[in-house]
């Protein structure tokens, strides 16, 4: 907009309020944008948070008022803390397989030469590319007719089924990123095989399986569709949630939701400022 | 397997997975075999023998005169067409809610990442969590906030009957418009990541040249930054349809028996019907339909850049 | 410190290797005298870098063997040679602080007294105060030189040197080779540098291989290498070289005449390495003095060129350096120091070129004039996308 030259009486024309405000907005749309895509994000959790202080009994609902209860007490409803520890333990143990059997996939992918490459990236691509349902059902099928009764073990073994394809596209990603320079400067100065992987190797790559790890928990806590195929009358905590959003979702359940948020959140954040800092020296 | 998961593996995927040259110096044949070994076999027999043992039932029938759940093999082929008369409405939605939310999740998350990967400067990081970070709750919890924020007394309904986009007695509740509604936000960092990692590993001198080559902004934009964008886009796009078109949870809690998809269908045919070869043959009919997608895209990138 | 002049004497004998159907390095044999600074020079892809690895153990050839004095070396695995590299990016340790990278190989082969002689190498290096920080934190000059003094600390018996100033600007780079040939003396061990960097080859160097397509072209000390280059490679690699056709009119004892567009010129006949009739004689353009046309030219006895006219003339402070066209249209170079003295000569202007017949080279008429020449190395477009 181009500034008038003012004739000598005239004060130079100012831009409306209505006019700024419009260009303003056309300048940070994106930005505004953005802003409410985040608000959008957020709407559940601010709600789900929310109700985990609802002075409710079984069903919550309807909000009743601010309490304290529901946190000072999460395991009142019953069935919500053998949920959340059924999640818990079938979590770290799928982690731990998971993580173990993907790592070492990882490494014959990224730092060996094999014949199969084909096949085996196929093998490992192929569970992230099958609906939830199609891998729980499939699953299911292979239990009944081997007449295995599904239960706790039953989704142990699936969470580590379907974890082990992000564990290994991690954990790959991770040593594709490290200059294989430094393995041959190790071998260089007289480290053996087994000691460049332990002191040069294994050090290096330990963030990407750290970050494998918590990804595969993540998932194997969260999941519910596979879980629900394979777990027979075992609950897990979005299994509970689940069916008793029907009947009502006891306050507790927020309580356990918000902490998991806090917790993860917590984590993520740490993470980051510890990474600035290692590298700040 | 709705939180975290495809999020980070389309990241380290679209991400740019560098190699570093340098031959590696020779190593023992069998290494490689035996790392490779336990996982493969696990995923060989947990993944692949009961994909097959999926295609074994979906061709059995039902033993006549015996009780519910015992089927033997007749190598029925006729199942599939079956299936698929009778499930084709379910199908055909599933696709369409998945669609419908691919195509929303795009129209939100392409400017989302936008915003991050090219305006946020040092914040960048930050914003990456906070989109991540309501997938940490439990994906239950989220979709039944949801529907207590879709219900009528709720702000939204209120916003759009004020607005005149709902009828005074219009409800969202138990609508495939909230069905819709959720599976857009449930996979929105699927959408959301991989078009981050795109736009982020793209030079922003080279919009900038565009500028000095008399291209506007969105000029510049159309024809600079969203082709760059492209890997980005079809990766964001696979992720979120290949398991939205599978979902079932979001139509179970937000909409009624009317929008019903093949996820459910698939559910209900295995625990209420025990009709176990139905269920097998729409779950094999699902992923095929799946899978051709997939193909698609493999022959274009190749497996390496898959996994 | 070790022992003085220690290690041993590199002998490589016809070593080859061969990628599948590339052959990367093609038989080359050499023999690296104990305690001395030996350069591989060549332009990317020559084959140095490769050779290189074989010495280091991180290539097995294809064919050949590799000796270490006495002993055969060609398969045994890095860690069980005595020898040490300086990467091209240094390859540190990004997990490890300044002096575990440096003590890094003293450990892994249980030497004693560790921490004394880690502080020896970085003292040596002049970093002594930076032993806790980590590779991230060092500029890349520092880092080159932690990484010097993590291959040297180990006293190997050879040290290889992937062109490790190549990330280094000019004037540090200057500085640094003043710095490993001090390095190399002082510490007597056999360093073997691998560069394309002509100048930084024939700096340092008490002996250069200059290698080409896989092969070894010549192998001399500089000076060697510079005045009597062996094939017009070797003469347009190092420095710049006017090569011109010729045809042999008289070879006799001790001088052989021929003609070059005509004009006759001469040269000592040990000066030659050639045969036949056509040849290619050869002068540096420092060699060479201009004379504007009519003016008497200084010398006795010189080579002279008439009928040259000057195509470009560039001013650089210390000389001043003329593109001169020769009748027969091929340009030559000129570099004429700035002494202040004798005729200003511009563009244009008629021009006789003379110099020393003892000063011109002459190689075999079947070569390529402009192997060696500048070579374009292939712009990598940045990733796009």
């Amino acid at each position: 907009m181009t500034a008038t030259v003012a004739p000598r009486r005239a004060a130079a024309v100012r831009p409306s309020t209505a006019r700024r405000a419009a260009r303003w907005l056309s300048e940070h749309l994106v930005a505004v944008f953005a802003a409410v895509a985040f608000a959008y994000l957020f709407v559940p959790i601010a709600y789900t948070v929310a109700f985990s202080f609802n002075d409710a009994g079984r069903s919550n609902l309807v909000w009743q008022g601010f309490t304290l209860d529901n946190w000072s007490n999460p395991c009142g409803a019953p069935d919500v803390c053998r949920a959340l520890g059924n999640s818990i333990q079938i979590g770290l143990l799928a982690t731990a397989l998971a993580t173990l059997l993907g790592t070492m996939v990882a490494f014959a992918l990224a730092r060996h030469r094999f014949r199969g490459r084909t096949a085996t990236n196929l093998l490992i691509f192929l569970p992230m590319a099958t609906p939830e349902v199609v891998l729980g059902a499939s699953l299911l099928t292979l239990f009944l007719n081997l007449g295995v009764d599904p239960g706790f073990w039953t989704v142990v073994v699936a969470h580590v089924m379907f974890c082990i394809s992000f564990v290994v596209v991690t954990v790959k990603a991770r040593l594709a990123g490290l200059d294989p320079r430094l393995e041959q400067a190790a071998m260089d100065l007289y480290a053996t095989e087994w000691q460049t992987f332990r002191r040069v190797t294994l050090p290096l790559a330990a963030p990407g399986i750290l970050a494998a790890a918590l990804l595969a928990f993540a998932l194997s806590f969260d999941d519910f569709i596979i879980t629900n195929f394979n777990s027979g009358s075992v609950t897990t905590f979005p299994k509970f949630v689940y069916v008793s959003a029907a009947r009502g979702i006891p306050p507790q359940a927020n309580v356990i939701g918000t902490a998991m948020f806090v917790l993860a959140l917590a984590i993520v954040l740490a993470g980051q400022v510890l990474a600035r800092a290692r590298r700040r020296g | 397997m709705s939180s975290l998961g495809s999020v980070a593996a389309s990241t380290a995927q679209a991400g740019g997975v560098t190699g570093a040259e340098g031959a590696a110096v020779p190593r023992r044949r069998r290494t490689p075999y035996l790392l490779l070994l336990p996982g493969l076999l696990w995923l060989a027999l947990f993944f692949a023998v009961p994909i097959l043992a999926l295609g074994s039932t979906s061709l059995q029938t039902r033993v006549p005169g015996a009780e519910l759940g015992v089927y033997t093999q007749t190598f029925r082929w006729a199942n599939f067409p079956d299936a698929l008369r009778e499930y084709s409405p379910q199908f055909a939605r599933a696709f369409l809610y998945a669609g419908l939310a691919t195509v929303l999740a795009l129209a939100i998350g392409y400017p989302l990442a936008y915003a991050i990967a090219l305006k946020a400067g040092r914040w960048k990081n930050l914003l990456l969590v906070l989109v991540i970070a309501p997938f940490f709750t439990s994906f239950i919890l989220r979709t039944i906030a949801w529907r207590q924020v879709l219900a009528d007394e709720g702000p939204v309904v209120g916003v759009l009957r004020a607005l005149h986009l709902l009828g005074s007695t219009g409800s969202l509740t138990a609508t495939n418009v909230a069905v819709v509604a959720g599976l857009t936000y449930n996979f929105l960092p699927f959408m959301t990541l991989p078009l981050y990692a795109s736009l982020e590993r793209m030079d922003p001198r080279l919009v900038e040249a565009a500028g000095d080559l008399y291209a506007n902004g969105l000029t510049g934009f159309r024809r600079v930054t969203l082709p760059l964008s492209m890997p980005g886009v079809i990766a964001g796009t696979l992720l979120t349809f290949i398991p939205a078109a599978g979902d079932y949870v979001n139509a179970a809690l937000l909409g009624n028996p009317g929008t019903t998809m093949i996820g459910n269908i698939i559910d209900s045919r295995f625990f209420r019907v025990v009709d176990y070869p139905t269920a097998a043959a729409l779950s094999f009919l699902l992923m095929a339909a799946i899978l051709a997608l997939v193909f698609v895209y493999i022959r274009r990138a190749g497996t390496e850049e898959l996994v | 410190m070790g022992t003085p002049g220690g290690g041993r004497e590199l002998r490589l004998v016809g070593v080859t290797k061969a990628f599948g159907s590339f052959v990367a390095v093609d038989g080359v044999s050499l023999t690296v005298p104990q305690g001395s600074f030996f350069a591989l020079l060549g332009p990317s892809g020559c084959g140095k870098t490769t050779t290189l690895r074989m010495v280091a153990g991180l290539e097995r050839p294809t064919r050949g063997a590799i000796f270490l004095g006495d002993d055969d070396v060609t398969f045994t695995k890095p860690y069980q040679r005595p020898v040490n590299t300086v990467f091209q990016n240094y390859a540190l340790f990004p997990h490890l602080d300044v002096g575990e990278n440096v003590a890094f190989g003293l450990r892994r082969r249980g030497e004693k007294d560790v921490r004394r002689r880690v502080a020896e190498a970085l003292d040596l290096v002049e970093l002594g105060h930076l032993a806790r920080r980590k590779p991230a934190q060092l500029s890349g000059g520092q880092q080159q030189r932690v990484a010097l003094a993590r291959a040297v600390v180990n006293r190997p018996d050879v040290l290889l040197l992937d062109e490790p100033l190549g990330a280094l600007d000019l004037k540090l780079r200057r500085q640094m080779q003043i710095e490993l040939k001090r390095i190399q003396t002082e510490v007597g061990l056999t360093f073997v540098h691998v560069t394309h960097d002509q100048e930084e080859a024939m700096t340092m160097a008490d002996t250069i291989a200059v290698m080409n397509a896989g092969r070894i072209e010549q192998r001399g000390a500089p000076v060697e290498l510079y005045e009597s280059p062996a094939s017009a490679y070797v003469a347009n690699f190092l420095g710049q070289s006017n090569l011109l056709r010729a045809t042999v009119s008289e070879r006799a004892a001790d001088r052989i005449r021929f003609e070059v567009g005509g004009q006759p010129l001469a040269m000592p006949a040990a000066r030659c390495r050639c045969d036949g009739a056509e040849i290619l004689a050869g002068v540096r353009p420092e060699k060479v003095r201009l004379t504007v046309e009519g003016r008497p030219a200084e010398g006795v006895d010189l080579n002279t060129l008439a009928g040259g006219i000057v195509t470009d003339a560039s001013f650089t402070g210390v000389s001043t350096q003329f593109l001169v066209r020769l009748p027969w249209g091929q340009e030559v170079t000129v570099f004429a120091q700035n002494r202040g003295v004798g005729d200003v000569v511009g563009v244009g202007e008629r021009v006789v070129l003379s110099w020393a017949p003892e000063h011109t080279f002459g190689l075999d008429g079947a070569q390529d004039p402009a192997a060696g020449a500048e070579v374009e190395e292939p712009v990598a477009v940045g990733a796009v996308g």
